[in-house]
């Protein structure tokens, strides 16, 4: 196992070491920020001293260099924008990120596996064939174009729900949280409701196959010969038993869950991680496009590493063929 | 699963065919078998009523992308036709020479119907040359690794891993940030996030095919590798990459529409349904709801009739369920 934990670790610093040099290069290659920092009359000397102040005028290699060195030291550049460090203006919308992260996470849970039981249990009847079709329609609509029809019929229509923004925050041990007021949760609900949707049809999809799975087992089968309930058979053994498979992928899915609040933040104007990469893509905001990406990859490359671990300590087959090779 | 490679036993022993170009789609050659094969898998395909559907809508959308300059009432992209008096006019109204605009018209005094029209070109150009490009790129990778084995293949599958791992919207995003826009950077950027899917599908389906006797009698002829991989064991690694080309349609239409509205995809001059739809946002708190729906709505029938379709061809083409 040690050996295995060695080289897989080892693996991820590559990997991290890697997309840096690509993060890099390619968003060096992106416009000039000089020209939009800039005042139109500047002059070139005035540009010039930007481009210094900024240590854009130094060759790339050693721009690569400075920003290795300094990413070491959690330094990823300063914001070319709001003059600050970049990690902190992303660290500072983190939570609004992830608390949509996690509502969506939460509702997709609430909808998703109440309606695969249902649809698990019934596969062949009219009620469970509607469930499964319209999983399939969750899957296809795009996102932000829901998002776009929510806004429309809540905010528009029937003026329920505000449109945008992320409304009051309460300090929860020192993070800034919206979930605990109503205003605040009034804002989350629709960017939550777009961002689980496609989740929600996913869970439903395992729901319905590990319950129609679970449903053939011995288990179950002596349950229900013992004379218990139908209604303690779903909860007790068949939910219990089903759950497994949900909680493996939402574990996994969670990590393409923040890329894709990177729509809905720009559907809803929700001041989150993801708008502002698109803002500061916009205003060729490097350090901020660089941090981001960064801290993607490496939260990204923790999930991996983290779920093959687990994948290893539960099957010695992974660790065994992974030694040999 | 043999009677997916009927033509496989008899391709390499049937010298001057040899010589000829390989039409991946179509089972080539062997005669009556081959055909019967292609008929029985039509036939299962047609068993099913919302497949049905979905390739006629998905036909008479392509057929509408198609002619949009001899259907459509108005040219969006000429803006001499144009008249800023049609802006904004719900549907139904009368714009121009006294047409019907069906669909109202957009900021610009556009015709939403010609707009979506031209944009479904732009949606499907984008999504058909993107998939059929990354498969190209992916089988053929994944069909060396599959062949090679050793190094080649462990190389090619880590970095398919490595692709897999990060979410294919935040990978286009950031090249399309790089690249800036353009219908054909679109493309570039959908292939590169698409590839991964064809090459570890055709692996997966060649290690079969590779241990199997057709294989085997190509290698004792000493057929030259380079022949044995893409004339014998390509072809028949095909009809899985079929259903996951299908859905990847689907796909890249969506996310082409997903970066064209943040701004990053297609530019204003070729409008897309996402660019329409993006167009559509800031009138949406006004009520002015068509500019953004009816782009929509289209896209969103295109998306789901690929995907019946797909799904069909995947019950058609498994051959776990085959009778």
């Amino acid at each position: 196992m040690l050996v295995y934990l060695i080289r897989r670790i080892g693996q991820s610093l590559l990997v991290i070491a890697v997309m840096a040099f690509l993060v890099f290069l390619a968003v060096y290659a992106v416009g000039d920020p000089v020209a939009i920092l800039a005042n139109p009359e500047a002059n070139q000397a005035e540009l010039d001293a930007i481009a210094a102040r900024l240590g854009l005028d130094r060759p790339i290699w050693e721009q690569f260099g400075i920003f290795v060195w300094n990413a070491l030291q959690g330094d990823l550049g300063t914001s070319f924008v709001y003059s600050e460090s970049a990690l902190k203006v992303i660290i500072e919308r983190l939570p609004a990120t992830m608390e949509l992260a996690f509502v969506a996470l939460l509702l997709s849970i609430l909808i998703g596996v109440p309606l695969g039981v249902i649809a698990g249990l019934k596969p062949d009847s009219l009620v469970g064939r509607s469930i499964m079709s319209t999983s399939i329609l969750g899957f296809s609509l795009p996102n932000f174009w829901i998002g776009l029809m929510l806004i429309l019929l809540f905010a528009v229509e029937l003026r329920w729900l505000p449109a945008s923004g992320r409304g009051e925050t309460v300090e929860v041990l020192g993070v800034h949280l919206s979930m605990f007021t109503w205003n605040g949760l009034s804002h989350l609900l629709l960017p939550a409701i777009t961002l689980a949707l496609y989740k929600s049809s996913l869970v439903i999809r395992i729901a319905q196959a590990g319950t129609r799975e679970v449903m053939l087992q011995d288990y179950v089968r002596f349950a229900r010969a013992k004379g218990l309930s139908s209604r303690r058979i779903v909860f007790v053994h068949v939910l219990k038993n089903m759950l497994i498979p949900v909680v493996t992928v939402l574990g996994l899915e969670l990590g393409s869950m923040i890329a894709f609040a990177v729509v809905t933040e720009t559907v809803f104007s929700y001041p989150g991680m993801g708008k502002l990469l698109i803002d500061s893509i916009n205003r060729l905001d490097r350090p901020i496009v660089v941090a981001y990406l960064m801290l993607t990859v490496f939260i990204f490359v923790i999930i991996n590493l983290v779920v093959d671990l687990l994948y290893a300590a539960i099957d010695p087959r992974v660790r065994l063929s992974e030694a040999k090779g | 699963m043999s009677d997916l490679s009927p033509h496989a036993s008899a391709r390499p022993l049937a010298g001057p065919a040899a010589g000829m170009p390989v039409d991946a789609s179509v089972p080539p050659a062997a005669p009556d078998k081959g055909e019967s094969l292609l008929r029985r898998h039509v036939s299962s395909f047609f068993e099913s009523w919302s497949a049905i559907i979905g390739l006629v809508v998905l036909v008479l959308s392509v057929m509408a992308a198609l002619l949009a300059p001899w259907i459509a009432p108005q040219n969006p992209y000429d803006l001499a036709s144009l008249s800023i008096m049609d802006n904004m006019l719900p549907p139904g109204e009368i714009f121009g020479m006294g047409q019907t605009a069906y669909l109202g018209t957009d900021d610009q005094g556009r015709d939403m119907l010609s707009a979506i029209l031209y944009g479904l070109r732009v949606s499907l150009t984008v999504g058909a040359s993107s998939v059929l490009i990354a498969a190209v790129i992916g089988a053929s990778l994944g069909v060396l690794a599959a062949y090679a084995g050793g190094r080649v293949e462990s190389f090619v599958m880590r970095v398919v891993d490595l692709q897999l791992s990060f979410p294919a919207i935040l990978v286009a995003l950031v090249l399309l940030a790089v690249f800036g826009r353009g219908v054909d950077k679109v493309v570039i950027a959908l292939v590169v996030v698409q590839w991964a899917y064809y090459a570890r599908t055709v692996r997966g389906s060649a290690l079969v095919e590779k241990r199997r006797e057709y294989i085997e009698a190509a290698r004792c002829l000493a057929l030259p590798r380079r022949r044995i991989v893409f004339r014998h064991l390509l072809p028949n690694c095909i009809p899985p990459l079929i259903v996951v080309a299908t859905v990847q349609i689907a796909n890249a239409i969506a996310l082409e529409s997903t970066l064209s509205f943040l701004g990053v995809g297609v530019p204003v001059t070729e409008p897309s349904l996402g660019m329409l739809i993006a167009n559509g946002y800031g009138y949406l708190l006004s009520g002015n709801y068509w500019i953004s729906t009816f782009p929509g709505v289209a896209l969103v029938i295109v998306i789901v009739a690929i995907n019946l379709v797909g799904d069909r061809l995947r019950d058609v083409l498994n051959p776990r369920l085959a009778k």
